[in-house]
Order: C-alpha cells, then sequence, then structure tokens
C-alpha cells in the first residue's frame, strides 16, 4: 500500500512519541557518529538523479551535514535509487547493494520509486522498490528539488541517530522474500545468491 | 619511559593530524564558497567506518596491505623528532637519523601495492601503479634537496639539521625549499599531482577495495603519516620547533599553503605530473645544490 507516505508520516511524527530505544552505550556512540557521517553513493537511475549534482556541490553543499559523495560501493552507507528502475537498472542495483558494508541503507526518491509513478504500466520497470530493496527513506516529488533531497537525508540521520534503522537486517532475515520478487522480474540473471559468491563464479575473478 | 613518549607521540600526531584533515575539508570548502563540514568530521568518519561489518574477504595478504602501510607511516613519525632541544617528544630519533626516515617512507606504499594488487580491482591497481610512478618522480628532486641540506649541516642528525639553522633554510636556501614543496605538495596528494586517488578517474585508487576497519586504518595512518611529513619539512627547511606553540603554527602554515595550493590548481594527468617534476623542482634543486655546494653556509 502506501508505504512511502506512511513512512513519511511516521518520520514527521516522530518528535510526538518520544519512547526511547534502550541501547548499549557503545550502540549509542556508534549511532552518534553514524549520523554524522554519510557516504553516498550517488548512483543515478531515473531523472531524479539530475537533482544530484546541485545537492552536493556549492549551492546546496550537502557536506557541511556531513554527507558526501563515496567513491566505491564499498565505501558507502547509502545509495540513493534516484527514480524509476528498468529491470537492467535493477540488477545493477541489487548487486552494488550487496557489495555494501552493513549497515546501509537506501534513500528512494520520487514517486515512481513508490508505486511506480508514471512507468506505471511500462513493460519494462518496476513498480514499488519496497518489494525488491528494503527503502529506508522515500522522498516524494517528481522529481524532488535538493531542499527536499536534504531534507530526506536529515530525516534519515535522525533516524540512524536513534538507532531505530536495521533495514540490511531485515534484507537479510526476509532474503527468501525478496529473492524471489527480484527472480520474478529477472528470471536467471538475478546476482547469485547475497554472498561473495558472485565475486568466484560470475566470471568475477 | 620511551614507551610513554612514543604514546604521546603517537596520540598527537592522530589528533593534530585529524583536525587538520578536517581543517582541509573546511578550507576547502570555503574556497570553492561552501560553508564546509566541521572540522572534526574526518575523525567522524573513521570512527563510523571503524563499525561498519564488511561483507566479504580477500585473504590475509590484501589486508596486510593497510597494516604495512600503518607501520610505515608510525615507524616515520617515531624517528622524526618534533622538538630540537628536549628530551621529550623525541621517540626513537637517538637511533636512526634522516636516511632511515626517508627509507621507513616509502615502506607504506609498497606494502600496500602488495595488498591492494591481490585484491585484484582495477581500479586499487591502476591507483598503485599512479602512485609508484609519482613516487619515483618526486622523490629525486626531494631527495637532491634533503642531500644538499644535509652536506650544508654537515649532519644527516634531524634534530641536529633543525637547530643548526641560524637563518632558517627556507630563506638561506631558497631554491632547494621550493624544490622540497614541489615535492611536498605531490607527497600530500595535493592537485596538481593527485593522481593516485584521483577521483571521477579511479574512484579513489588503492582504497577502492577497502571498507570498514581497514578504511578506517587507513584514513588513520594517512593522517599520521600527513603530520609526521610536516614536522620533517619544519624540522628541514623552517627551522624545527622549540615547544607545541611553535610546532602547530609552522605545521600549520605549511599545511595552509599546501591547502591552498591544491585548491586552485587542477590535476594533471599523470606522465604529465611526472614530466613536471622529473623537469621543474628537479632543475630547481641541481641549481640550488650548485648554489650551497659553490658558497657554503
Ligand atoms: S518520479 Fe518523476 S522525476 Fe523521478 S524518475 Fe519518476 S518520472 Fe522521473
Amino acid at each position: 500500500m502506501d508505504e512511502g507516505f506512511l513512512k513519511e508520516q511516521q518520520v514527521m511524527e516522530s518528535d510526538l512519541n518520544s519512547e526511547t530505544s534502550h541501547k548499549s552505550s557503545v550502540d549509542f556512540l556508534m549511532d552518534w557518529f553514524r549520523r554524522r557521517s554519510i557516504f553516498v553513493l550517488a548512483y543515478g537511475t531515473g531523472c531524479g538523479a539530475i537533482e544530484m549534482p546541485p545537492t552536493f556541490t556549492s549551492r546546496y553543499d550537502a557536506e557541511r551535514l556531513g554527507i558526501r559523495g563515496a567513491a566505491t560501493p564499498r565505501q558507502a552507507d547509502v545509495i540513493i535509487v534516484s527514480g524509476y528502475c528498468s529491470y537492467k537498472t535493477l540488477r545493477r542495483i541489487i548487486r552494488t547493494y550487496e557489495q555494501m558494508a552493513n549497515p546501509k541503507y537506501i534513500l528512494a526518491l520520487g514517486s515512481c520509486t513508490v508505486n511506480g509513478g508514471m512507468y506505471w504500466d511500462s513493460y519494462n520497470t518496476i513498480k514499488r522498490l519496497e518489494d525488491y530493496l528494503p527503502v529506508d527513506m522515500y522522498v516524494n516529488g517528481c522529481m524532488p528539488r535538493p531542499e527536499s533531497i536534504l531534507e530526506g537525508f536529515m530525516a534519515l540521520q535522525k533516524e540512524i541517530g536513534d538507532g531505530k534503522i536495521s533495514s540490511w537486517q531485515k534484507y537479510e532475515d526476509n532474503y527468501a522474500f525478496y529473492r524471489k520478487n527480484q527472480e520474478a522480474v529477472l528470471g536467471q540473471t538475478v546476482a547469485p545468491a547475497y554472498d561473495a559468491d558472485w565475486y568466484l563464479y560470475d566470471g568475477g575473478l | 619511559m620511551i614507551i610513554l613518549d612514543l604514546a604521546l607521540m603517537l596520540i598527537t600526531a592522530y589528533f593534530v593530524g585529524f583536525i587538520y584533515y578536517g581543517l582541509y575539508r573546511n578550507i576547502t570548502a570555503r574556497f570553492q564558497r561552501r560553508i564546509g563540514p566541521t572540522i572534526f568530521q574526518s575523525f567522524y568518519d573513521s570512527i563510523k567506518f571503524f563499525g561498519k561489518k564488511e561483507a566479504i574477504s580477500h585473504g590475509w595478504m590484501f589486508y596486510l596491505g593497510p597494516i604495512i602501510m600503518a607501520t610505515g607511516a608510525i615507524m616515520t613519525l617515531f624517528f622524526i623528532p618534533f622538538f630540537y632541544q628536549s628530551e621529550s617528544f623525541s621517540g626513537l630519533s637517538g637511533y636512526g637519523n634522516l636516511f632511515l626516515v626517508l627509507y621507513l617512507m616509502l615502506l607504506g606504499p609498497l606494502g600496500n601495492a602488495m595488498g591492494v594488487g591481490v585484491g585484484g580491482n582495477p581500479f586499487g591497481v591502476m591507483g598503485v601503479t599512479r602512485g609508484l610512478t609519482r613516487l619515483f618522480a618526486l622523490e629525486l628532486p626531494f631527495y637532491i634537496a634533503v642531500v644538499a641540506i644535509m652536506s650544508i649541516s654537515q649532519s644527516a642528525d634531524i634534530a641536529t639539521i633543525a637547530g643548526s639553522q641560524t637563518t632558517i633554510n627556507a630563506f638561506a636556501h631558497p631554491l632547494l625549499f621550493i624544490a622540497a614543496l614541489f615535492s611536498f605538495v605531490a607527497m600530500m596528494g595535493q592537485s596538481p599531482f593527485d593522481v593516485v586517488g584521483a577521483p571521477v578517474e579511479v574512484y579513489s585508487g588503492p582504497a577502492s577495495e577497502f571498507s570498514g576497519k581497514f578504511l578506517s586504518l587507513l584514513m588513520s595512518q594517512s593522517a599520521i603519516f600527513s603530520f609526521a611529513k610536516l614536522v620533517l619539512m619544519v624540522n628541514l627547511f623552517l627551522g624545527g620547533a622549540d615547544g607545541f606553540f611553535e610546532l602547530l603554527w609552522k605545521t600549520f602554515v605549511l599545511f595552509l599553503f599546501v591547502i591552498a595550493f591544491g585548491a586552485i590548481y587542477g590535476r594533471f594527468k599523470t606522465p604529465q605530473s611526472v614530466d613536471f617534476l622529473i623537469k621543474v623542482p628537479t632543475v630547481i634543486a641541481i641549481v640550488g645544490l650548485i648554489f650551497a655546494t659553490a658558497w657554503g653556509n
């Protein structure tokens, strides 16, 4: 259903319910550092990618919030899925996501990632990203302006700081579900099982 | 007590190095008319990476790379005295001279080359190849300048060189200083010589396959190593330091120069940077060497 909407609603209301999570002091400290340092793998999939350069350069300067670009998936914390995903792109996103080190987050831009947007009846794009990968934060708009992207990032930072996000865990726990959906659209061309083995068997090395 | 001394040196270099890196990012941001991150940002980044869990393993050879690199950086630091008169913060400098320091400075890049080679990431290998090519070029002017400085001071002991400068070497032998400064900008990985980790070209180069704790280790060693190199330059050319205040402002002035230099120049291609380093600073260094030996001190 409208999960993107619900998620945002939750974020907006999060100040109201002030239940604190029970964390050890080490976790508390690590979350404090994590929310202050976010490396983004800006992987442009749809039209929304065009809003990312202004977000990260002088005009909007995301680095002042501790958000900066990462060169490779190994160094990244967040992957931005910036709009519609064709099946081909989805395969790359899945591989990239699986190469990132835990904890990792997904930020999805635009209505296309929520419900397919204006690509609703396209023959080669997916509709709900949530079915294939665990999305942490949606940013609405078609396409979202840099201000909204920054706001999305700040909401994400807040959730990270509160230690509320464990989507990578959710992905590992419900891997069968995600895998089934991935295979349904990608068939056998989906990446090998979530592990190091693509690196060893799939013509990697 | 030497253990305590070494520990204090390491802690100082770690924190000052990270704050300098934070300043580097902040000041570069100001050059680009941005607000920029806080000065602790690099420290946050490194701690965050320390808390990440890596998804895969490349075998122990791969992870030996950053460890050798960190060893090289820390050993370099230990053999460079912070102050030229005082007993404390002199580390192991009584046991080794400038030759050893120059040798130890090479240990890290070579160890890293081995580790990255095992990882097999094409961008990593490309970065290492670029790094070693540049290393070869930047050493030439630097070594000529350092040899000249050693012959002027009649000593290879860093503290003696630092203490023996009546007029600081940067003013007494400006040609040598300029030549060494070009190499130093390259050593600090600044534009126009930042061919190793070149963003958008080789995707952070040697570091591209590392994540988690080992990336954190690489960041820490680079902070420590940068501070060690700054202290070395201050000792050789800026008359050394007699206390923390002097050390900090001298290293900071040098660092600020390197940042400013890097912020206004674009990047050379690898062959261009080698060409430039072999031609311009080397010739300056040779002329400086001739001046120094002909007229003496
Ligand atoms: S939400 Fe709009 S801007 Fe974003 S990818 Fe879809 S159509 Fe393009």
